[in-house]
């Protein structure tokens, strides 16, 4: 780490030369530190992942160790509905939260951008819970939601609806209710995001608009909206694959339950390598989903027009 | 914008991001311009709502004496914070926190500007390559990279060392990091950097007399950015720490509230100390955040 850090500071070129004549392998000494932190931790790991992906590996269960071949994959596509079902819920959970995220975060920074009387601390508060962590998302909904200590209970004190159960330990709830937790905190995220964005907005564009009489909501679609479609395309795959990935929140929130109703397949793989230590097959799954990234990864690369848009 | 000549395409406009003019600014809109004010207020009540009840609600647990049921945390007490700090150690959790996330900060943000840095303003040969690599590596789930990372550090013998979950948060915030910077060096003219040269800079002193302050919005961005996931992040701290003495909050608080009988006081308030730093943090720098990202996150 001492390294690291030493070696970020750009060396001074050499004296009396001038300074645009620069050493040759300046750009390279720059990128040093960060390519060898990444080569080293995600890199080789990710190599590594690949590797146990075609054995059986479990060192609780040392005597079936050896290598696999393709039996780890087969495994998961054909016998192992809990694959299925934990990427069909991711599938699920991504979809939802980014749809809702973006909806909300869009709408929210629409507002935010308008000039009226509080609108910094209105900023401030909305915004803040995006600084809250996933853990602390979940203690906090854990006590909204529980029949003890939650808001039905002082609802139905007051005599509206009844005393129920958890709404994190029904099946038909746990869904929409998780959803609700992960929106609080994922929606400034993109809100943003986009009024960052909005800053950038000609006013020009809006004042030949309103000559033209176009109203308030055809502004909105052509101008507004073409103007944010980079931000919208970029925040929404980049928010995309962290929901996928993130396992924080349900990990604390449900831990995968009731009956393996919330479980993505990031929590299973975590699930069958830390818990179950089967680490060949978690790291079959884990290839899995890389694959699956990947191919959102090309989209990204596609629609962001990455490397040539700003030509 | 990996083919591109930086010194060619200087954006024309040398402003740093801070000073983009507010739109909107009051005494620039018209009346007929004016959304009406129902419009605003109703709709941002309502959000405003859904985003305070739940903090309230922690903070009503917190300050109201155990196995009160009031609505108003009143009388008051302090208790279940004494209680959470010594005897649920939060006091240890707090201070592992802070030397990650400062960590964390310190070190993302300076191997990010070297790099950041070379992206911006040189052609070199594997830049392509190194680019496509940060953005892949925006899809490599953490999460699923835990059992060859705690091999890594097991090797390293980093285990139970703070120094393992510093380097795994930064590696993690690296590539977006870096991406973002660049694209904030990328709005500072070159001739600026130029200038300097002729007036007897080297190239070192002329980034850091010229450039380093045009880029105090984004580093503030980046920085918080660093700080707020390092502070949060939950499960590298999980699998590499099991030495209760060197974990940090978020554990805390998971096993708070995974032990059997809940202590709702100790865990609420656990989260406000969980939360105070970073929404602190957050009041301060949030309109840093909003136009350091308008300035850099778009454009890549």
């Amino acid at each position: 780490m001492a390294q690291a850090a030493a070696v970020a500071k750009p060396p001074a070129p050499p004296p009396r030369r001038r300074a645009s004549a620069t050493p040759r392998g300046l750009p390279y000494l720059l990128i040093a530190p960060a390519a060898l932190l990444m080569l080293g931790f995600i890199a080789y790991p990710v190599i590594s992942v690949f590797y146990y992906s075609l054995q059986n590996y479990n060192p609780t269960k040392p005597w079936r160790n050896g290598y696999a071949g393709l039996g780890n994959f087969t495994h998961a596509f054909t016998e192992d509905p809990q694959f299925w079902d934990t990427l069909t819920f991711s599938a699920k959970w991504v979809v939802v939260e980014v749809g809702l995220q973006l909806l909300f975060g869009l709408a929210l920074a629409l507002i935010v951008n308008q000039t009226f009387v509080g609108r910094a601390a209105a900023r401030a508060l909305v915004f803040s819970p995006w600084a809250v962590s996933g853990v602390l998302t979940s203690a906090i909904w854990v006590l909204l939601y529980n029949s003890q200590t939650g808001i039905t209970r002082y609802l139905a004190d007051a005599g509206i609806g009844a005393y129920g159960t958890s709404w994190l330990s029904d099946t038909s709830t746990v869904f929409p209710a998780a959803v609700v937790a992960d929106l609080w905190r994922g929606v400034p995220f993109f809100a943003i995001l986009i009024l960052a964005d909005l800053q950038s907005v000609s006013k020009d564009l809006y004042e030949a608009a309103e000559v033209d009489g176009a109203g308030r909501v055809r502004q909105f679609l052509h101008i507004t909206l073409p103007h944010l479609k980079d931000a919208i395309v970029l925040s929404t795959l980049l928010r995309a694959v962290w929901e996928f990935n993130n396992v924080d929140l349900l990990y604390t929130l449900t831990g995968g339950g009731p009956a393996g109703e919330t479980t993505t397949l990031p929590l299973y793989i975590a699930n069958t390598s830390v818990d179950a230590h089967n680490f060949g097959y978690a790291s079959a799954l884990t290839t899995v989903a890389f694959v699956i990234l990947l191919f959102c990864s090309i989209v990204y690369l596609r629609l962001s027009k990455f490397g040539g848009g700003d030509k | 914008m990996i083919t591109k000549d930086a010194v060619a395409t200087a954006p024309a406009a040398p402003a740093p991001p801070a000073r983009t003019p507010r739109p909107g600014a009051p005494g620039k809109r018209r009346a007929w311009d004016e959304v009406p004010r129902s419009h605003i207020y109703l709709p941002l009540g309502c959000y405003l709502l859904f985003t305070l009840v739940p903090f309230y609600w922690i903070l009503l647990f917190a300050l109201r004496p155990a196995g009160s049921t009031a609505l108003v945390p009143w009388p008051m007490t302090l208790d279940h914070f004494g209680k959470v700090w010594t005897e649920r150690s939060f006091g240890t959790y707090f201070q592992n926190s802070v030397i990650i996330a400062v960590a964390t900060l310190v070190m993302t943000t300076l191997v990010a500007l070297a790099g950041g840095y070379a992206l911006a303003r040189f052609d070199f040969r594997i830049k392509r390559g190194f680019l496509l690599a940060l953005l892949c590596s925006q899809f490599v789930p953490g999460a699923l990279l835990l059992v060859p990372l705690f091999q890594i550090f097991a090797e390293l013998r980093m285990i139970n060392s703070l120094v393992s979950v510093v380097i795994a948060e930064t590696v993690f915030q690296l590539p977006l990091s870096m991406i973002l910077i660049s694209g904030f060096i990328r709005n500072v003219p070159y001739s600026l950097e130029e200038a300097a040269w002729v007036d007897g800079c080297n190239r070192f002193d002329a980034f850091r007399i010229v450039v380093l302050p045009l880029l105090r919005p984004g580093l503030i961005a980046v920085g918080s950015f660093a700080f707020v996931h390092a502070w949060n992040h939950f499960l590298f701290a999980l699998m590499f720490l099991s030495d209760q003495s060197k974990q940090t909050i978020p554990v805390g608080l998971n096993t708070l509230m995974s032990s059997d009988s809940v202590d709702l006081g100790a865990l609420a308030a656990g989260g406000i100390v969980a939360a105070v730093p970073v929404v602190v943090v957050f009041a301060f720098i949030q309109k840093w955040l909003i136009t350091g990202f308008s300035a850099g996150a778009v454009k890549g």
